[in-house]
């Protein structure tokens, strides 16, 4: 019982320390490609966390959507971006961005530190050691999931839709305007070459007086 | 088993982290980047609240239509950062000032 709480212990802390570390990583990097490397590290550790808490389907869920979809749906803008994507460095606006979010941080470590402090004491069994065996598996979420979730469900599918299209759509741009300024474009250029063609052939005639 | 509190200051740690990112960087794509470590902190704080009570999967499904609504978001979001490269050759969101004057 003593080893088992040891390993959960360390497995547990692994797991947090790499996940911070992804997360710093990813908020600090220069280079988006490497943000998105850390956010990568820091997606599979939580994904480890989450099977360490009998979440088995989320686990699974965390891996398929952001690790398989997300994360390369990130480096396919960056790379289609290319070196554009590395903003340069800009120190403009630095301190007054800095300050705001000293502020905020420490506003996070002040509201947890206060809880910390006034919250009552938990009750003695504050991670009950066994769950039922299905607790989280695909078979116990999926039943409840089409049952008292059945409707989020069905909505967050008509979510899922109108984000396909509005992506679609803000992604191609305006089509038919793009296409009414090549026009103009290949215009201009064909009028430009003739006017050329025709000095061209003037001086030609002059050359020949 | 670990308490939960100790998820939930790892999660409180990792939002604060995300949320500093997005307060402080300007590229576009790491300020998406910095609301995805937000949004699993949060995923991680509500599955572990969940771990307390087995009764129910409230916990859980929340979680899952988080990950839901934020694969939507990612998509619309890189989709306009793509829309906004097009027209002002950047990827940085204080040159987005397409809606000034």
């Amino acid at each position: 019982m003593e080893t088992t709480f040891a390993i959960g212990k360390a497995y547990f802390f692994t797991c947090a320390a790499l996940a911070v570390l992804g997360a710093l990583a990813t908020v600090t990097a220069k280079n988006p490609i490497r943000g998105a490397m850390g956010l990568l590290l820091m997606i599979l550790c939580i994904a480890g966390l989450l099977l360490a808490l009998h979440a088995q389907f989320l686990a699974a869920i965390q891996l398929i959507v952001y690790a398989g979809a997300i994360v390369v749906l990130f480096l396919f803008v960056i790379m289609l971006l290319g070196p554009s994507a590395t903003a340069p460095s800009d120190q403009r606006g630095r301190i007054p961005r800095s300050i705001g979010a000293g502020l905020y941080g420490a506003a996070g470590l002040g509201a947890m530190w206060v809880l910390a402090k006034t919250a009552p004491p938990p009750p003695p069994n504050n991670l009950i050691a066994s769950a039922p065996n299905d607790f989280g598996s695909v078979d116990a979420f999926g039943r409840v999931l089409f049952t008292h979730g059945l409707i989020p469900f069905e909505l967050s599918s008509a979510l899922l839709m109108v984000a396909i299209v509005g992506a679609v759509a803000v992604a191609r741009g305006n089509q038919k305007k793009k296409e009414a300024t090549k026009a103009k474009e290949e215009a201009a250029l064909a009028k430009e070459a003739q006017e050329t063609k025709t000095e061209a052939s003037e001086e030609a005639h002059a050359e020949a007086e | 088993m670990i308490p939960v509190d100790y998820y939930v200051v790892l999660s409180a740690t990792l939002f604060i982290i995300g949320g500093i990112g997005f307060l402080t960087r300007r590229n576009v794509l790491v300020t998406l980047m910095s609301i995805e470590i937000m949004l699993n902190a949060v995923n991680l704080a509500l599955v572990a609240f969940n771990r307390t009570q087995t009764a129910n999967h409230t916990g859980q499904m929340f979680a899952f239509f988080i990950i839901a609504a934020e694969a939507a978001e990612v998509a619309v979001g890189l989709a306009i950062v793509l829309s906004l490269f097009r027209v002002r050759r950047t990827v940085r969101s204080d040159e987005a000032d397409l809606l000034k004057n």
